[in-house]
């Protein structure tokens, strides 16, 4: 796409299970550490996986008054907290911005679950009379984060959510790209949050088989490309960006981050849940974000892999890799944060952008951490990063999400 | 101040958020207590979780302020 209207990064914010502000995360993705420890979130005893990442030391009175706190459910929170953190760190409000122009679109894969189970419980519980909350239902939705970061700030512009499963924050993303590009708006907050270590979160998917039961040692069972991966460890907490037309940043003195450059979707057409074994999908998904940048394939430095640490899907991905780079990919930077923050799901996609833009700013490459026996079906002559973080001036990133569903994602940022 | 006033108090301080004093009995919930609409229709389902009645909707419209909470449910709470 030729366009005029170029797409800049101004703010980051971010909650999640190694930090809750973005300072704090990349603090924990520099030093590689895990987020996963055993849930505490409701008692998991039965559960054929007992540990997750969860967010630490998050108190909902700090952030919300007791009554409007009550009425979001934690992804719901989870979003307000960092598009606030986003929003505070591009200066935005303390600009002369017309409010008309600022939209909100927000990933969530799957919305307030917890709000969901608790009313459908007490329903359970009781004798047949519905007692529903006049709060359930917005409570619920899975738009109630982009409803509710447009109303605390005013943003009068394009509003929705996306859903496209652990593909749906790298959706919202390039939704707003492509709504700045448009001229729909000026600036879009942007991201994507989740909370579903719930009863009926972790129950599902472990009924999938897609989750790891490595609980003598939930801070090593994240581990993509290693050989003794047994499937993701599920996440929580949100990303947010702010995403701005470059010349209204520049007119308002914004700090800039990064631009960003493309984004391309595609979908394998081929199972609601496994991934397509030949990565055809993934292929085509990187090539069409390659081909909205207008780069070479040669020019990415770094790429954040979508690399849940399932024992199909990590290897359809870096031959997908292979495919489109070809004697570049093993030149790259590749790491998959999800070892350390565990996977997001429709969050994904918001942290891992932060993670992008973070790591050009730092001129330094977070690791894919619990990388022990490298999978011999796996080509490790790639740089996985393993470990601990490299240095490496990251001009270009591209940040993979993939969703249920056959839904691929890829976005890509270049330094200014 | 009865058991079911002391109960109605709590039920309000705790959904809509407020400090015990605000709480008088000439105390609106919309004008004063900061409800909005979705609020009020908690507050009284929560009235008839607690007391065990069922306040029909066009009784319900009638209970707009702390007194009129208390009295309704004084005189119909099993």
């Amino acid at each position: 796409m030729s366009s005029i209207r170029r797409v800049v990064v101004t703010g980051l914010g971010a909650i999640t299970p190694l930090g809750n502000t973005a300072p704090a995360y990349w603090e924990g993705l520099r030093a590689g550490t895990s987020g996963a420890a055993i849930i505490t979130r409701f008692d998991p005893a039965k559960f054929k996986t007992r540990f997750a990442c969860e967010v630490k030391g998050y108190d909902a009175d700090n952030f919300f008054d007791r009554k409007e706190g009550r009425k979001m459910d934690l992804f719901t929170q989870f979003g307000v907290v960092a598009a606030d953190e986003a929003i505070a760190d591009s200066g935005l409000l303390e600009s002369n911005i017309d409010k008309d122009r600022v939209g909100v679109i927000w990933g969530s894969g799957i919305g307030g679950l917890k709000s969901l189970q608790e009313e459908c419980f007490q329903f359970e519980r009781g004798d047949g009379t519905p007692r529903y909350s006049p709060f359930f239902i917005p409570r619920m939705i899975a738009d109630s984060a982009s409803g509710n970061i447009s109303i605390k700030n005013g943003f009068r512009g394009p509003n929705f959510v996306t859903t496209s499963a652990c593909a749906s924050s790298n959706d919202s993303i390039i939704a707003a790209f492509n709504n700045i590009r448009l001229g729909l708006a000026d600036v879009m907050v942007t991201g994507g949050s989740e909370a579903a270590i719930t009863e009926s979160g972790v129950g599902g998917f472990n009924a999938l088989k897609a989750m790891s039961e490595r609980n003598d040692d939930p801070a090593g069972a994240s581990r993509p490309y290693d050989k003794d991966r047994d499937g993701f460890v599920l996440g929580e907490g949100a990303g947010a960006l702010v995403l701005e037309e470059y010349e209204h940043a520049k007119a308002r003195g914004a700090k800039i981050y990064a631009e960003l450059i493309g984004g391309g979707m595609s979908s394998d057409a081929y199972h609601i849940t496994a991934p397509d074994p030949t990565g055809s999908g993934v292929v085509l998904v990187m090539k069409n974000a390659l081909r909205d940048a207008g780069i070479m394939a040669a020019e990415v430095d770094y790429i954040n892999t979508h690399g849940t640490s399932t024992p199909l899907g990590d290897g359809a991905e870096i031959k997908a890799i292979e495919q489109v780079f070809g004697e570049h990919a093993e030149k790259l930077n590749i790491s998959s944060t999800k070892s350390m923050t565990g996977h997001l799901l429709g969050g994904a996609g918001g942290v891992e952008a932060v993670a992008c833009l973070m790591a050009m700013q730092h001129g330094q490459v977070p690791p894919t951490i619990n990388l022990h026996t490298p999978d011999p079906e796996i080509n490790q002559a790639l740089n996985f990063t393993p470990n601990v973080a490299q240095t490496r001036d990251v001009r270009v990133a591209m940040s993979n999400t993939f969703g249920f569903g056959g839904h691929n994602t890829s976005v890509v940022f270049r330094k200014l | 101040m009865s058991e079911i006033a002391e109960k109605v108090k709590a039920i309000i301080i705790d959904k809509l958020g407020v400090e015990a004093s605000e709480v008088t009995p000439e105390a609106s919930f919309t004008n004063d207590l900061g409800a909005d609409s979705l609020d009020t229709v908690e507050l009284i389902m929560e009235f008839e979780k607690e007391f065990n009645v069922s306040i029909p909707d066009d009784q319900a419209e009638n209970i707009g302020t702390v007194g009129q909470a208390i009295s309704y449910l004084e005189e119909h709470a099993k």
